[in-house]
């Protein structure tokens, strides 16, 4: 049995050797690699990289071995990422099958599933999105209506989803079906896995009020997917939806995070840095008023981070993730709106440009950051709105009734 | 940096709040104010208190205290801020404590703070002059003399400054008034010549006194650290006090959200307990969210009281800022949520709101650490 720290020297060693000089730069957001079938290589290094990763299980650090993970401990799963960042390594594979559907299918997925499906995850093989809203069910998703009808040995799937992130770009699809029609509405759900090059699947790109966006709208229309695809129980997906949304939350409250590396010095891009710079500022901030909310979300910020910091420790001390997700999930995405309304405040009439004509009205960074504040709205809409998350700190944490008029329609 | 509480600080927390609970609930607060207390609280319960080594949790073993460390105070602070209880803990173990624990002389240390410990002695530290703080506006003058320095000028608001046995007077011995430089710390005999107290009757019913010092005589040694440089000791000590209140403020505020939860799943209108109503489960939710950023934040200045230290003025700053914007929020949440009963005197709520104030304002309001806060960060 390896040693804690002789595994850190090899871990070490290993990337010394492995990790390529232009994978510990800072990643540029079209060279992040999300793996698949159409999977571009921008840069060659980044192809390289997550091939040796692949190998060692180390894009899935935690994952048992037998379905091509890392098999490491926490421990060394901690030792791993503290060595990653170390080197200031780029992550080698950016993957919603990692961050997803990987862990419910190590809890719900029959053996064949896990078999087929983890690996090529792993390998960055196979590139998933995620079929949950619908035009229809948004914040009330369990509402959802896309059907799926046995049909001998296939589900045949009828419906629209919508907000599906990268759908154009994804080979295979996790998707909530309705699979009964006479239940509770949450107790006729199923979760079922299929390919996007099925028959009858389209995808539509979504223009948002930034621009460009990965969202799609995706339509199913008589889409044959085999039966044995299904995870979990029939008509229990709801419990499963659940699981993943959890771990997506989890994921989304990183946003607040980078806003709180609170530097004691403002670097160029921060907030304080851009509003000393366009008033010509070198000691104080000018602007009083915009000062002290700048103050103010910083510390906000840096609050943030601490009960992040103590929600790991909360959990590693007690039970297990808890309901924090809610609040953190909350707080992250209105650090992040608050930040760029402060940047636009900060920029000034800079901060206002759509496109840049001749290349000299607006700065790359300021367009950048025009478009960012623009798609920092969704933030507090995608993955459970505020409004759902305030009600489920209220209702799970806190503890308080239901409106019982509503309870008893079974909402 | 541990976030959490370890077993032992975990088993501390159960007795301190079990103590409180019984012992110094906010019936104590109440009577203390309407009985008029001379002294503003209770002698008997502080010896409880001692006994139970509250006063010695930072102190040093070799003078007489427990060296439970500052998180052993965070969580007495806390639990007393729940109940609201008056104590000596603020003025003489968290103020005078630290600071002769920082600054004063082997011979100041062996006397006063074992004294601290054993519940023997009552301290106040006299620095603020004007209505809002500032830790470097000095005018109070101290002159050398042939038998040590003689002290003229006028202290407000020293908190517990009419029972003090001694106090702490930050005085001006060069320098230009709101220079950093020149200003140096004083042991005073509360009853030596000269000294005049006033006591203050407050919103929150608490000690604060103004002193007015007329030529008041002090030896050589009465002097604490180096002649001109106390500001060094006293910004470390107001870091130390910022972080402490914080904790006495979470009590407070966490208090007053329990309350109001309780409420609102107790009280029925329109044939539905209010709890039920999402205008107010979504306050709730965010006063939650709001409360756990805080005690984040708390938590993480307690550690590094503890710990590496490098990092206590912006995690002071932090944490006296947070706390005092959320705090006021909640309290006014508390009598809003309660309705008409939370607007009586009766009724316990108003005395939180009342307290909340009072601590937001001492040793720098949101504003003030906002501003401190920019400056450590360079902007």
């Amino acid at each position: 049995m390896q040693t804690l720290e002789e595994f850190r020297q090899s871990t070490r060693a290993w990337l010394e050797e492995n990790c390529p000089a232009s994978m510990r730069t800072a990643m540029e957001e079209d060279e992040v690699v999300w793996g698949g079938r159409q999977a571009q290589f921008k840069n060659p290094d980044s192809k390289l990289w997550l091939e040796r990763m692949a190998a060692k299980g180390w894009t899935t650090p935690t994952w048992p071995k037998e379905y091509g993970g890392g098999g490491l401990s926490k421990e060394e799963n901690i030792v791993l990422l503290q060595e990653l960042q170390r080197i200031n390594a780029r992550q080698a594979l950016n993957s919603f099958g990692i961050s997803m559907l990987g862990p419910v299918l190590l809890e719900y997925g029959t053996q064949e599933q896990k078999a087929e499906h983890l690996p090529k995850i792993v390998r960055g093989e196979i590139r998933w999105c995620q079929g949950y809203s619908e035009p229809g069910a948004g914040s009330d998703l369990a509402s959802l209506s896309t059907k799926a009808i046995l049909d001998g040995d296939d589900y045949v799937l009828n419906g629209a989803k919508v907000w599906t992130s990268y759908a154009d770009k994804a080979d295979w699809i996790f998707c909530l079906v309705r699979t009964d029609f006479e239940a509770a509405k949450h107790s006729g759900i199923s979760f079922i896995l299929f390919d996007m090059q099925s028959p009858g699947v389209t995808t539509r790109p979504i223009q948002l009020i930034s621009g460009a966006s990965p969202f799609c709208e995706t339509f199913f229309e008589d889409v044959r997917v085999p039966a044995k695809q299904l995870v979990g129980k029939l008509n229990d997906g709801w419990t499963i939806a659940k699981r993943l949304l959890q771990h997506e939350r989890t994921m989304i409250s990183g946003f607040g995070l980078s806003a709180s590396n609170a530097g004691r010095k403002p670097d160029s891009a921060s907030v304080e840095g851009v509003a000393m710079r366009v008033r010509g500022d070198t000691q104080v901030l000018s602007d009083a008023v915009l000062r002290n909310e700048i103050a103010k979300h910083k510390i906000d910020s840096e609050a943030f981070a601490f009960t992040s910091q103590r929600s790991l420790e909360e959990a590693k001390q007690s039970k297990g993730p808890n309901a924090t997700s809610s609040m953190l999930k909350n707080y992250g995405c209105e650090l992040n709106k608050r930040r760029y309304e402060l940047l636009l405040k900060a920029l000034g009439t800079q901060g206002l440009g759509w496109s840049s004509k001749d290349n000299s009205d607006f700065s790359a960074q300021e367009l950048n950051t025009t478009r960012e504040w623009l798609r920092s709205k969704g933030n507090s809409i995608e993955g459970g709105t505020a409004e759902i998350q305030l009600n489920v700190i209220a209702k799970r944490v806190l503890g308080l009734p239901d409106m019982p008029t509503l309870t008893k329609k079974g909402v | 940096m541990p976030m959490v509480l370890n077993e032992d600080q975990r088993m501390l927390l159960v007795s301190v709040r079990a103590f409180c609970q019984e012992n110094a609930p906010v019936s104590e607060l109440r009577r203390v104010r309407d009985e008029q207390d001379e002294d503003g609280f209770s002698r008997a319960l502080w010896q409880q208190m001692v006994a139970l080594g509250w006063a010695g949790m930072t102190i040093p073993e070799q003078y007489g205290g427990f060296g439970f460390g500052y998180t052993g105070l965070e969580i007495v602070l806390e639990e007393t801020g729940r109940t609201l209880v008056p104590t000596p803990l603020l003025a003489t173990v968290l103020l005078c404590g630290t600071l002769l624990n920082l600054g004063g002389s082997e011979a100041q240390k062996s006397t006063l703070l074992a004294k601290i410990a054993a519940g023997e002695v009552l301290m106040a530290l006299a620095h603020e002059e004007g209505p809002l703080h500032n830790p470097v506006r000095v005018a109070t003058k101290a002159q050398a003399n042939a038998d040590g320095f003689i002290i003229t000028g006028s202290k407000c608001f020293v908190l517990d400054g009419h029972v003090a046995d001694q106090l702490i007077v930050v005085a001006r011995t060069s320098g230009e008034q709101d220079s950093a430089d020149g200003i140096s710390l004083f042991l005073v005999e509360r009853t030596a010549p000269g000294v005049d107290v006033q006591r203050l009757d407050l919103v929150d019913s608490r000690n604060a006194a103004n002193i007015h010092f007329s030529n008041v005589q002090v030896p050589k040694d009465a002097l604490i650290g180096e002649l001109g440089s106390g500001y060094s000791i006293l910004e470390k000590v107001l870091d130390v006090a910022r972080i402490g209140l914080a904790a006495e403020m979470l009590g407070n505020a966490q208090e007053v959200f329990d309350r109001v939860i309780e409420y609102l799943k107790q009280r029925e209108q329109f044939g539905v307990l209010i709890g039920a109503f999402q205008g107010l489960q979504h306050r709730a939710a965010h006063m939650y969210s709001e409360l756990e950023l805080c005690r984040s934040a708390v938590r993480r200045a307690f550690s590094e009281l503890d710990g590496a230290q490098e990092e206590i003025p912006v995690l002071a700053s932090i944490a006296k800022a947070k706390l005092s914007e959320v705090l006021e929020d909640v309290s006014n949440e508390g009598v809003q949520m309660h309705g008409g009963i939370g607007m009586t005197d009766e009724f316990d709520i108003g005395f939180f709101l009342k307290r909340a104030r009072v601590a937001q304002a001492l040793f720098g309001d949101a504003n003030f650490h906002r501003d401190r806060y920019a400056c450590l960060n360079g902007f």
